[in-house]
């Protein structure tokens, strides 16, 4: 989880970016417990509905459900859901703008393939 | 306990002077509200009517439609909390069971436990109080009451940022654990927003928005980019504010966009705006 919040955004929705961003990054696992709204709200001080807001939000797309009484859990297969989410939004995320970028500097195709090539292992 | 709170075509005059002009408001209960105002705006005597404290020149408030003035049923229910200094000489725990004694659902634990998180200290006379420390008394008071409909004027005024950190967290907690509506009337917008459900501002004795904070903020939209495309962007679109760097121009635009709008508004940035920044354009002076 970030520590802060910014301005770009509305609250309830980096509220679910960052679930989102920790299941990716392996921090929560499929049946895993996400935090729950009272530590979230003693964490970051925002209204409780605002993080429900961001909760419901997960669950609607599948990514977290509820067990009632206990808590909100990463859904089976929710890496995979955001996973593949992520890989269509790529291109049009990184790949866009670097070309773009790129066109700007006056870069060739070359160039660009080299750099990538620098980070192969 | 109760389900919504009506102000009915409400008016205040104070000698010549109309404060409140013909205001209806609607509140659902069980919300954390943020009302926002500049100075003279009418903002705490909106909040007196709601209290029962003033009687509106015409209209009504009503809470399930039932009036509140003068009702004692409904007055021990609702609390309104200012950050005045008292010239009280009764100690400050004797002070607050007092007026506690008028409130049904007070909490004594709870009191004396924020007591210590504020370091207020029992056994002094109330009005030796401290600013800060008489901004911590009226704060006990107004939590611990556990008012269905509590009012908070900004009562933090007398506290430094640590104290005030400390009263939004009890807010929160306690909204969590006793549900109730709670109404937070302040300048610290950006310090306060991320505990408001909903918003309601108050320009020149009228109510100018009531709404989700999420719906409200969703308004604002600032648009960045090369002049003349942020320009052919924003034509027919209110525009709040605009700032030229160069030859990047941002605007403040408000009014939601849709789906196909921002679509178009490609190699723009798009951003949103903070509360603070739709309060002081939506209230300030016609030039």
């Amino acid at each position: 989880m970030r520590l802060t919040f910014d301005d770009t955004k509305p609250i309830f929705q980096q509220i679910a970016e960052m679930i989102e961003d920790d299941i990716v990054n392996g921090v929560l696992k499929d049946g895993d417990q996400i935090p729950s709204t009272n530590q979230l709200v003693a964490h970051y001080k925002i209204n409780p509905a605002t993080i429900l807001k961001g909760f419901n939000q997960l669950v609607d797309s599948g990514i977290v459900y509820k067990k009632r009484g206990v808590g909100m859990f990463v859904a089976d297969g929710a890496f995979e859901m955001l996973r593949n989410r992520r890989i269509s939004q790529f291109q049009q995320q990184y790949i866009e703008p670097l070309i773009a970028e790129a066109k700007k500097l006056g870069m060739t195709k070359e160039e660009i393939q080299k750099m990538f090539d620098s980070y192969e292992r | 306990m109760y389900n919504v709170i009506q102000f009915e075509d409400v008016s205040l005059q104070l000698k010549n002077k109309q404060i409140l002009k013909n205001i209806s408001l609607s509140l659902e209960t069980n919300k954390i509200y943020g009302l926002l105002g500049r100075n003279g705006a009418g903002k705490t005597s909106l909040l007196s009517l709601l209290a029962s404290f003033a009687q509106a020149t015409s209209g009504r408030v009503a809470i399930d439609g039932v009036s509140v003035f003068e009702n004692e049923n409904l007055m021990e229910n609702i609390i309104f909390i200012r950050d005045i200094k008292l010239d009280e000489s009764e100690k400050v725990w004797k002070y607050i069971k007092q007026t506690a004694a008028f409130r049904p659902n007070f909490d004594e634990d709870y009191a004396k436990a924020l007591m210590q998180r504020f370091r207020l200290p029992e056994d002094v006379a109330v009005s030796s109080l401290s600013r800060g420390m008489m901004s911590a008394m009226h704060v006990v008071i107004g939590l611990a009451s556990r008012c269905a409909i509590t009012i908070f004027d900004e009562a933090y005024l007398g506290m430094d940022a640590p104290a005030r950190v400390k009263f939004y967290e009890e807010v929160l907690n306690d909204y969590m654990e006793h549900p109730r509506t709670i109404i937070l009337s302040t300048h610290l917008i950006s310090e306060m927003e991320s505990m408001f459900e909903g918003v309601i501002i108050i320009d020149q004795g009228e109510i100018v928005i009531n709404e989700d904070l999420d719906t409200f903020t969703s308004r604002g939209v600032s648009v960045t980019g090369p002049i003349e495309e942020v320009d052919a962007f924003t034509i027919g679109k209110t525009v709040l504010k605009e700032q030229v760097l160069g030859n990047t121009k941002q605007a403040m635009v408000y009014g939601q966009l849709s789906e196909e709008e921002k679509q178009r508004a490609n190699g723009l940035q798009l951003a949103q705006i903070t509360l603070q920044e739709l309060f002081i354009h939506l209230t300030k002076e016609e030039s």
